[in-house]
């Protein structure tokens, strides 16, 4: 197991290394100088004689070999200090740490109720296969990977924020200010976040449960008269949830690719709102720095969901 | 000589005759009875033909022209006149919905051709040649994979400026590994048929194997995958335009829509309501059709696309 968790370490290490590279030389695609850029942006480019261009550019390294200048960003980026967000006038390091909490604290709550809800429903729908369970599950399991989720924002907040006025319909609080209003403001921006995985999760786990009863352990598990619920519990429920496991990689990504969509909807100060405000205000320093964090994320949890995954089913470690 | 040959074709009939194999089953009926065998399949396929032909004859069945700006009636609600109402600008709702079948379409098809055929030829690379070269683009892969889709989309059209070509270059290539991943999988098993043995063993060269003999076998699972995806992407390009990096205005696409109507939701809910109906719709459609063809290709895919 030891030798395993390194290797998945190791892993994530060179997968981080690799995402530094790729967000570094995409943003070098971009057309034009990025100083000039920069410069456009804060004081207007008629203004710049070329010395004081030149003194610039080496003040912020950028005369340097683009592998130099690489390195010196990664350094930087390690020490927090990701440069300086000319829209929001603002250091980006302690930008993103201002919104990363709030994005992390949804999306984990999400993918929380999505594997509850989703493996619940899932095991409902194949130990009652064809009852009316699985009549309600299959079919709304197929609506929740289709609907588009910014779009089922807003007819949640047309039923329950303007109609009925349940709910209010957009915003964010801290659960540590005002717990209460918080918990109203992120039921349906997480009820958003979580219904692709729900369904896509249940669907997995309808069809790998029914895979597992059909097995020769759950017969002999009958025929010894065991109860219908530790059969359920004991043997159906941790067998078929290998496969599912197997994608949580793709479910934990799901959830924080539509971080950027409901953050949006909701009007919540998190990484995706931040990063879809600074595409339109040009700002490509937090641009970077936000995509990049999301990869941070990415590779994070995968190397979690792969650790437990070796240690749930031994297989995996020998394979 | 001849005679030898007469009684060969004479034994093998007779074989044939009393052979306990099942009566053939032509490949083609067998699929057509398992494709439709289910309702929601073919309601599926009536969705994507209608949607097809939508597209195509936009320009003679939407009642307005689409980017027709009338400020004398502006944000009217369903009538006979406009069935779905018009938009802020006074621009017909259900002449702009049947416009956007184009770009949902458009972006859906081309996305999934990009990241089909760069995702199917570094996969058959990879799977087929090892080695390096199986380590370089693979790694590559996991590292577009270590962003979340619409984030790594997202990112790439905000570098390259947005608008409709840019996005579908992201989309591209943020779909690319999934194709990628399945067509290394794939060349990796179909790599151990016998028959592959067989040409390298003739002295075929490798282009031809990887072509002429990988990729027709791997093709059914490759359709079935397509076919879900291009629901998925659909449904990625309409988030992408809902966020306003996709079509630049007036051009007409579902995502953006949405968001347009979004400010008049208490009093045109329709505004928003419909194009987000029809982008369900249609990403529904393709998965139905994706499952179906899933089931009747390779059942034995079920639960792994």
């Amino acid at each position: 197991m030891t030798t395993y968790i390194i290797q998945r370490l190791l892993w994530a290490l060179v997968i981080l290394i690799m995402l530094t590279l790729l967000v570094f030389f995409a943003m070098r695609l971009l057309p034009g100088d990025p100083l000039l850029i920069y410069v456009a942006q804060s004081q207007g480019l008629a203004s710049m004689p070329p010395e004081a261009l030149a003194k610039l550019r080496a003040e912020y390294g950028l005369d340097k070999p683009i592998m130099v200048q690489y390195f010196n960003w990664v350094g930087n980026v390690v020490r927090g200090n990701f440069g300086t967000s000319i829209y929001f006038h603002e250091d980006v390091g302690k930008l993103l740490l201002k919104r990363f909490p709030i994005t992390i604290y949804l999306g984990t709550l999400s993918f929380i109720i999505a594997t509850i809800v989703g493996t619940l429903a899932g095991l409902l729908a194949a130990l009652r296969r064809s009852k009316l369970a699985d009549q309600i599950v299959t079919p709304l399991s197929y609506i929740g990977i289709t609907v588009p989720i910014f779009w089922l924002g807003i007819l949640m907040i047309y039923l329950f924020g303007l109609k009925l006025r349940w709910l209010p319909i957009a915003g964010y609080t801290s659960p540590l200010d005002n717990f209460w209003l918080s918990t109203r403001q992120i039921i349906m921006p997480v009820i958003c976040l979580a219904i692709a995985d729900i369904a896509a999760l249940s669907r997995q786990m309808r069809s790998s449960v029914l895979e597992v009863i059909r097995q020769d352990y759950i017969r002999t598990a009958w025929s010894k008269g065991l109860q219908e619920s530790s059969i359920v519990m004991r043997h159906v429920l941790k067998n078929s949830l290998i496969p599912v496991i197997t994608l949580m990689g793709i479910a934990i990504s799901l959830i924080f690719g539509g971080s950027v969509l409901v953050e949006t909807v909701f009007n919540i100060p998190g990484i995706g709102r931040l990063m879809v405000q600074s595409i339109f205000a040009q700002d490509y320093v937090v641009v970077q720095s936000c995509a990049l964090v999301f990869g941070i994320i990415i590779v994070l949890t995968n190397l979690m969901v792969d650790i437990s995954y070796g240690w749930l089913d031994p297989r995996v470690r020998y394979g | 000589m001849v005679k030898r040959v007469e009684i060969i074709v004479k034994n093998h009939t007779i074989a044939n005759d009393f052979s306990e194999a099942p009566p053939r089953v032509s490949e083609w009926r067998r699929f057509r009875r398992v494709f439709f065998q289910r309702r929601m399949v073919i309601f599926g396929l009536a969705i994507i033909l209608l949607t097809g032909f939508i597209a195509v004859f936009a320009k003679q069945l939407a009642p307005y022209d689409p980017y027709d700006q009338d400020m004398r009636s502006t944000l009217l609600q369903p009538s006979e006149e406009h069935l779905l109402g018009t938009d802020a600008l006074g621009r017909d709702t259900l002449s702009r919905l049947l416009y956007g079948t184009r770009t949902a379409l458009l972006a859906g098809f081309s996305v999934v051709g990009i990241a089909v055929v760069i995702g199917v030829m570094l996969g058959l690379i990879a799977g087929y040649f090892g080695g390096i070269a199986n380590i370089i683009i693979m790694r590559a892969m996991d590292v577009l994979m270590g962003f979340p889709m619409l984030v790594l989309a997202l990112f790439i059209a905000a570098l390259l400026g947005g608008g409709i070509h840019n996005v579908i270059i992201a989309l591209g290539i943020s779909a690319l590994p999934g194709y990628a991943r399945v067509m290394h999988g794939l060349t990796l098993s179909i790599r151990e048929n016998d028959y592959v043995l067989a040409e390298q063993a003739m002295g075929s060269r490798n282009s031809r194997i990887m072509l002429a003999h990988i990729l027709p076998n791997a093709l059914p699972p490759m359709i079935v995958l397509i076919t879900l995806q291009l629901g998925f992407i659909i449904l990625a390009e309409a988030g992408l335009s809902y966020l306003g990096i996709g079509i630049k205005p007036p051009g007409a696409a579902w995502g953006s829509m949405v968001n347009d109507g979004y400010r008049y939701l208490l009093s045109n809910p329709m505004l928003s309501f419909a194009p987000g109906l029809s982008i369900m719709l249609v990403v529904f459609a393709f998965n139905m059709v994706g499952d179906g063809l899933r089931d009747a290709l390779d059942p034995r895919l079920r639960g792994l696309l």
